[in-house]
Formats: structure tokens, sequence, C-alpha cells
């Protein structure tokens, strides 16, 4: 790219509040070294932060986790969101969403809540989780649809639940959720260490694929349904969070600003934190958000390729950990001979046995190692 | 849509006024669409209960002429979009 760029404004915020959660899901997209509740960011810090967002032209707030419920200030940073002119979506796991909570989040102008649930099943959903939590969810969710608030169910998919998709999506419709979150496993972090246990089969993808066409059918006009397919299975790469450093900010609980969830695994980026700079400095000046903008620092097949600006070389991160450069294209084009690196995945998956499942627990890493 | 339709907007989608843009803009989960003033006072009567033709004869005193075709239109785009929904279409 030549000359001066325009940058894009931005229109999401991701504020992960806390990385205190209490639940334990082997997939979850938190860094494997957590933040210490003492080094999040303060109240006047997060409202700082939401103002020189929506001053950047952010719309949508997420505020995320860990389970952002735990922290006490969630009202006023709602409160302070509706004032800026966002739209603010709650992303929890439903734990601590007492009758008191859910009224004053409604109060402060919540426009959105979204409850993961990890299967249909309560045993495995909880096996997953790590820890007795449907029925919590379940009350959650009934005061979510009691107080009439805009109610989405997330779940997250992978081997262990994928064949329950038909069941998901009436668990879903049961609750009365408006939209319903299919989300595929995206495997970095937490989730590459337990691929081998997540990553479904080629004929579960097809089958699920299926059961989720015929239910975008039943369910139109009643609840939305999103579901992608898991990239693995994709020809080519997803445009990751829309381009790096071209809509998206994710604030992680101790300030860090990441253009997504994975940049922390890319060791030679360097981060720049909310306390020490503002939110459109670090947007448009900071190494981390500059670092794969543009076409410059891809290769080929990439730098040439008509679908660079359909999916922008893919995912970095995933570049990053399956090639160990994150200027690599994603593994997951078939244009590249890099393609390899997931067929032979998708290969060795098709031929592992049923065992794998056990691994799903908080020592998995230290059990996978073993022979 | 037809002008028996009861366009409603979908219920967690939202109009505001993005400051920094200076425009309308209607925000729903993940998304945000931005829309202009007829579009907006379109959406402002979509309650679900009004019909297409309702709107359009609303809209019509106002603009002073026949705008039905437009509004169809319009509200055909929102409802690809899942924006909109036809509540005579969709039993409760």
């Amino acid at each position: 790219m030549t000359g001066p760029r325009i940058l894009n404004q931005p229109t999401t915020l991701l504020a992960e509040i806390t990385y205190r959660c209490p639940l334990h899901c082997p997939y979850c997209s938190n860094p494997l070294e957590m933040t210490r509740a003492e080094a999040e960011l303060s109240t006047s810090d997060w409202k700082r932060v939401f103002t020189e967002a929506r001053n950047l032209g952010v719309l949508q707030l997420g505020l995320s986790g860990g389970e952002p419920l735990v922290r006490k200030d969630l009202e006023e940073l709602v409160a302070h969101a509706r004032s800026e002119g966002m739209y603010s979506t709650l992303v929890t796991s439903g734990l601590g969403l007492t009758r008191n909570r859910a009224q004053s989040l409604k109060e402060a102008g919540i426009d959105h809540v979204q409850i993961s649930f990890q299967d249909s099943d309560t045993q495995s959903a909880e096996h997953i989780a790590g820890i007795r939590s449907v029925k919590q969810k379940r009350a959650a969710a009934e005061l979510v649809r009691e107080l009439d608030l805009a109610f989405s169910v997330n779940v997250v998919l992978h081997r262990q639940n994928l064949d329950h998709l038909n069941d998901i999506i009436e668990m879903a419709a049961a609750m009365g959720a408006d939209r319903l979150e299919l989300a595929n496993t995206q495997y970095y972090g937490w989730a590459l260490k337990n691929r081998a246990a997540l990553l479904p089969t080629r004929e579960q993808v097809e089958a699920s694929k299926a059961v989720a066409e015929a239910a975008l059918k039943k369910y139109r006009g009643k609840m939305q349904i999103l579901y992608v397919l898991p990239d693995y299975y994709e020809t080519y790469p997803k445009a990751c969070y829309g381009g790096w450093g071209n809509v998206y900010i994710l604030v992680t609980p101790d300030g860090r600003a990441l253009p997504c969830h994975g940049a922390t695994q890319i060791p030679s980026l360097s981060f720049v934190n909310v306390r020490e700079q503002p939110l459109d400095w670090i947007w448009q000046h900071s190494p981390i958000f500059n670092a794969f903008r543009g076409d410059s620092w891809m290769k080929e097949p990439c730098r040439t390729c008509s679908r660079k600006n359909l999916d922008f070389s893919g995912c970095r991160c995933q570049a990053f950990a399956l090639t160990g450069d994150a200027t690599n294209p994603d593994p997951v084009c078939t244009l590249t001979p890099l393609r390899s690196i997931i067929d032979e995945a998708l290969e060795l998956n098709g031929s592992r046995p049923e065992y794998v499942y056990r691994y799903i627990e908080k020592d998995a890493v230290a059990e996978q190692a073993a022979p | 849509m037809t002008p028996d339709s009861r366009p409603q907007l979908w219920r967690l989608a939202r109009i505001d006024f993005d400051r920094v843009r200076r425009r309308p803009v209607l925000l729903y989960p993940e998304g945000a669409m931005f829309i202009n003033d007829t579009g907006k006072a379109i959406l402002e009567l979509c309650n679900g209960e009004r019909t297409a033709g309702e709107i359009a004869r609303k809209l019509g005193e106002r603009y002073q002429s026949e705008v039905l075709s437009d509004v169809i239109e319009y509200l055909d785009g929102m409802e690809q979009r899942n924006l909109v929904v036809d509540r005579a279409a969709v039993a409760p």
C-alpha cells in the first residue's frame, strides 16, 4: 500500500473487565497467564476508555471477562456506556445474575444479555464448564426473559457437543432466546492445547450444517440463529475481527489495548496500556495496531491475491500459533502450501479414538503430553 | 412485505443518533446500520400493529407524495436483514 492510509473508525469495543470467572472451560479465550484482581482497571479508568472509544466512533460495547458480574461497578459502567450512546451487551455465564442485579442492570440501560451455555445435556455441560452451573444459568435465563431484556444464548461448539446441535437449538428456543450464537471453537490458547479433544470430525460438521440450515428456516422471524462453520473445514480463512486494526478494539482487565484476543500470544508485539496512552493514539499510532494493517507485511500468495481485501490473509494469531510466524498466510487457506498443517490435524483427528474426551479436564495439558 | 404487513422493528434493535458521525443509526447485537432520516421515520412507525399501508399513508401526508412502493421496498430490505419482522406473517 502506498500513500497515507485512511484509517477506518472502529465500531466495536470488547471490554474484558475482569478475568475472574467461576467457570473453567477448556476452550477459554483468556490468556494462559491471567491478571490478578488488584491489577484490574478502576471504574473511572473504564469510563474514560468507553468515552474515548465512543469519540473514536465505537458503537458496540461488549462487557465481557471472565465473568463481568463479579465487578460490583458493572451497573455504573453500563449506565455510562448508555449515556455515551453505545449499544451494550453483557457477555455472561449467568452465574451471579440475581434478581436485584438483573433489575439494576436493566435500569442502568443494558441493551442485551448474552448467556453462555456449554451443552443441552446437563452432565456434559457441567463437565465442560468444570463446575455445577446449569441450574444457575437456567435461572438467569428465566430472569432475563421475565424482565423482558433482549436475550441471546451463546454456545461454543466442538466435538463433544456438536452431535447435540438440534437439542441445543431447541433448548435455546424453549428458553425464549431472541438470538442464538453457535460459535465454533477457535484454536488458540487453551483451545489449541485441547485441540485433539475438541476438533469435530468431518461427519459431525456435515451433519451439523444440515441441522443448522433446517433450524434457520424453522425459527426465521422468531429466533435469530448465527452459525459459522469451523474454519479448519473451510476453503478460505476467516476475515478475523474484520481485519487487523480495522473495526475492533479489545481492552484486557489490566488495560492493554489489543486488536484481538490472540494478540498477546504473538511475542514480537508490544502492548500499549490505556493507562499510559489515550485510545485514539493507540488506534492511530501504536505499533501493535499498525502491525498488520494494509498489505505490505503480507507474504505470497496473499499479497498479490484478489481475496486479500476479503479475508486480509486470515487470522494472524492462527498463523503464528501454527507456523511460528505471524506474517505467514493463515494455514486454513487452501491457496497456501501451509494448508498441509491443517489437513494433517484433520487427518489425525479422523483416526483419534474416543478416549481423548477424558482429557477435557483441568490438567488436560499435562495429560495430553503423556503418551 | 405487502400493504397489509404489520412490520415491527426487531426487539433487539434500537434507533439512536451517532454524535460522532452525526447521523441516525440503528443499533443491534454486534451490528450497526446507518440510516437516513426517511429510514428513521419509517422504522419509528414500525410497531407491529400499524400496517405498511398505514405507515405509507402517514409518511405520504408528511412528505406530500405517494410513498407506498418506497416504504415496501425499504421494509423488504430490512426484513432481508432480519431487522424488521412482519407481525401479520409470524404467529406470536
